[in-house]
């Protein structure tokens, strides 16, 4: 992954997000280019900038790096001649140079990087590139000079807290599990990833998996465990291929199986794929669908670390809270806990998606801004529309107003104004987001993940999901909010798991808020942000409209009428309010009121 | 890289009982004998259901629970393709119901469906964890991005007739 021969070194993103903006045909097009010459080619992760796709990076000897965005195969070939042949880099399509001076400001600014510290750099195929940058040196550093109790304490030490939403510190739970009687005793990787916005674990799976495998087997060595288990998405097909290459590399060299490195320490892996269920994410759930039963929560105590897996004692952490236990070890609890804020210590990994600038994986410290996230390191919105709020925490979040937006990020802060930080899915809107609509969408989610088992949050959110249904179409009683904050209220307190107790956090948040808004769809019957269906109305801007006809031909109904060169008009009758119109139409004739 | 192991054959009994025993007849393994069973066949036979039943000794009513709690098993055959349609919070305020009309439009099937000839069947899914490329969707294993109600019909027109890569 260096320079090692004194040849430059290309590199192509392809993780999931990489391949889904072409980055195949990209790499097809180098390696057809570059296949007499010395310069190696080889695939990486994700770097984070997602909204750049497809990327490449050129390392020249000496350790500069010159990284290009949104590359094609014809954009490759050019930075090939031009830069590896000519020595001449592509000027306008570089995003970031490192070590030569450059004055172009790199896109990372603001991060610090310790869970993403190899994503996008080395190769996650390569079992020896993981090596090369220090890997599994915390195993051997734990196995070879720490015992399981000096491991615990690093951790602890250290301030971790779980990754997964809870944020329960992770060398407490560690700690539990070791004092629990009972044999074997089980470690679990939640890569469930259900937040529908979220996609650190996928990213971190998929371009460092061997970070996290290390990470489970510095866990599994401290509370003494001998098998383990990753639950991932069956959503997450690369992420499963390169875990399973990476389990059986890393059989291969020993760090996996009987006697590692030496030791007494035997440990080995199985990865179960998650068939499709939100609820499977909540570890007692999760665990009933390793035992291979129908994904129901149970209520705790008993917690895991005393009976989980098979009622064995159970260690369950989330796929970033690996990433980072392997880092503390190799560098100390002390150089982690001087990042963040007095309770909430390191760094935090945040998926920005929605309208923002630069979406992608971004890594800060603790402790920074709502507003630096998505300014400073996001660059803002995406349109030119103003911020409006972030999501904070999916379907079990809130939502967090722009005015609020100076809020720090630590587990303390967030949860003061309503929010979570959850597994770290921070979605941006604009104002073209409609709150009501926003709420509905996460009302309509956890009532149909719902496991059903209790009846608060089998019953009640489907209760809240019927009255925000008719808010949006117009039909909103005058006691609506009250029902739904006095719904809320009961669902939270008699839900059995965490999916209930906290499913009604969206509509909460955003009554809370933008109770504005709710009272436009109920009392004025309008939907401020122009979403709703029911209370909006398509039109044609006759003196825009060029009368291409284009819009006519995706129009599922049939309701755009016109001749060819003449104005078009819309049939408000046959209007499904679908939108394809306006996605269409290259000239903006179409209008929403 | 497509995966395209579906087999249009009917379903055979040494073929689920290999995969049953594969996983040594455990109960604890139904849920990955009806993810290679799908695999197979593209959906799970009732027949499978059964004989997983009959073999691992639990009972019927069970290995159905378990199929129909988990969203991802199909109790129905696919069509030669399958698109899953991402309908998470990105996908979803980046317009995916104006994505899963425009697909509607192009296949003939809406979600939940497959098409009449056969060649799609259309999904609806919580998050493909491309969100930053929003609107997204998955054919068999590839992911889409950036897509827009044109880009969208251009992808299954290209599917259609054989597979590439990126949208
Ligand atoms: C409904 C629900 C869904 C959850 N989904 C996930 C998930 O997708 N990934 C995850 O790591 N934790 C999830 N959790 C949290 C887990 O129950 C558990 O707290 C976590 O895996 C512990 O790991 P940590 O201590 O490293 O955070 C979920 C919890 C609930 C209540
Ligand atoms: S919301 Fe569609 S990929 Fe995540």
């Amino acid at each position: 992954m260096s320079t090692a021969n004194g040849s430059p070194v290309v590199k192509v993103g392809l993780s999931s997000c990489g391949v889904a903006a072409g980055g195949r045909g990209v790499y097809d097009a180098l390696a057809a280019k570059l296949e007499d010459s010395k310069v190696s080619l080889m695939q990486t992760g994700c770097i984070g900038m997602c909204y750049k796709e497809p990327l490449v990076e050129v390392l020249m000897p000496g350790n500069e790096r010159y990284l290009y965005g949104d590359v094609t195969p014809e954009k490759a070939e050019r930075i090939i001649e031009e830069h590896l042949f000519k020595g001449q880099p592509v000027k306008d399509w570089l995003l970031m140079v490192e070590g030569n001076g450059s004055d172009i400001a790199s896109p990372l600014e603001g991060q610090r990087r310790i869970v993403l510290r190899h994503c996008g750099i080395i190769d996650p195929e390569s079992i020896d590139d993981y090596i090369s940058v220090g890997g599994y040196g915390a195993i051997k550093k734990a196995l070879g000079s720490m015992t399981q109790e000096q491991v615990i304490d690093e951790v602890i030490e250290s301030g971790l807290r779980g990754r997964g939403g809870a944020g329960f510190s992770t060398g407490m739970k560690w700690r539990f599990a070791r004092e629990a009687k009972g044999s074997p005793k089980y470690i679990i990787c939640n890569a469930d990833e259900g937040d529908p916005g979220a996609f650190m674990d996928r990213s971190v799976l998929e371009s460092d998996p061997h970070s996290v495998l290390e990470g489970m087997l510095v866990a599994a060595y401290a509370i003494g465990a001998d098998e383990g288990y990753i639950y991932c998405r069956a959503e997450y097909p690369l992420a499963v291929r390169r875990l399973k290459l990476a389990i059986s590399l890393a059989q291969e060299r020993g760090f996996l199986g009987e006697s590692i490195l030496g030791s007494d320490f035997s440990f080995d892996l199985k990865i179960r794929e998650g068939a499709g269920a939100f609820v499977c994410g909540e570890e007692t759930a999760l665990m009933m669908s390793i035992e291979g039963k129908r994904g129901m929560p149970r209520s705790r105590p008993p917690f895991p670390a005393q009976s989980g897996l098979w009622g064995k004692p159970t260690s369950i952490n989330n796929v970033e809270t690996f990433a980072n236990v392997s880092w503390i070890i190799s560098n100390g609890a002390k150089e982690y806990n001087s990042l963040g804020t007095e309770k909430s210590k390191g760094t935090k990994v945040f998926a920005l998606a929605g309208k923002v600038a630069r979406g992608g994986l971004v890594e800060v410290p603790m402790g920074m801004t709502i507003n630096d996230i998505v300014f400073k390191v996001g660059g803002g919105t995406s349109s030119d529309l103003a911020f409006k709020a972030v999501q904070m925490g999916g379907p079990s979040g809130g939502c967090v107003p722009a005015s609020l937006a100076d809020t720090q990020v630590d587990y303390d802060s967030l949860s003061s104004i309503g929010a979570i930080m959850g597994s770290g899915g921070m979605l941006v809107m604009d104002e073209s987001t409609c709150m009501v609509d926003l709420a509905k969408f996460f009302l309509n989610f956890t009532q149909d993940e719902s496991c059903g088992k209790c009846v608060p949050c089998r019953v009640g959110t489907k209760r809240m999901l019927e009255i925000l249904e008719r808010i949006t179409d117009g039909k909103g009683h005058d006691d609506d909010i009250e029902k739904l904050e006095g719904l809320a209220d009961s669902i939270k307190r008699a839900s059995l798991c965490g999916l209930g107790q906290t499913a009604p956090n969206p509509a909460l948040t955003t009554i809370k808020y933008f109770r504005e808004e709710y009272e436009a769809h109920i009392k004025d019957k309008t939907c401020p942000a122009k979403k709703c269906p029911a209370l909006i109305t398509y039109e044609v801007l006759a003196d825009v409209c060029t009368g291409c006809t284009k819009c006519t031909k995706f129009c599922p109904t049939g309701a755009i009428a016109g001749e060819k060169k003449q104005p078009h008009v819309i049939d408000d009758a046959k209007c499904v309010r679908c939108g394809l119109c306006m996605d269409v139409c290259k000239f903006n004739s179409i209008n929403v009121f | 890289m497509v995966t395209d192991t579906k087999t249009r054959e009917a379903p055979s009994f040494a073929v689920i009982d290999a995969i049953v025993h594969k996983h040594n007849a455990e109960p604890g393994s139904v849920i990955p004998i009806l993810q290679e069973i799908q695999d197979e066949y593209g959906y799970v036979p009732v027949v499978a259901i059964d004989r997983i039943a009959k073999i691992t000794g639990i009972t019927n009513g069970e290995v159905y629970g378990t199929a129909t709690f988990y969203n991802m098993f199909r109790l129905e055959p696919l069509g030669e393709n399958l698109v899953k349609v991402c309908h998470g919070t990105a996908c979803h305020l980046a317009g995916a119901e104006r994505i899963a009309e425009a697909i509607a439009l192009e296949v003939g099937a809406k979600e939940g469906e497959t098409s009449a000839d056969g060649k799609f069947t259309i999904e609806q899914v919580a998050c493909l964890g491309c969100c930053s490329s929003a609107p997204a969707l998955m054919i068999n294993e590839e992911i889409y991005g950036r897509l827009t109600s044109e880009s969208v019909r251009k992808v299954l027109k290209k599917c259609a007739c054989g597979n590439g890569d990126g949208a």
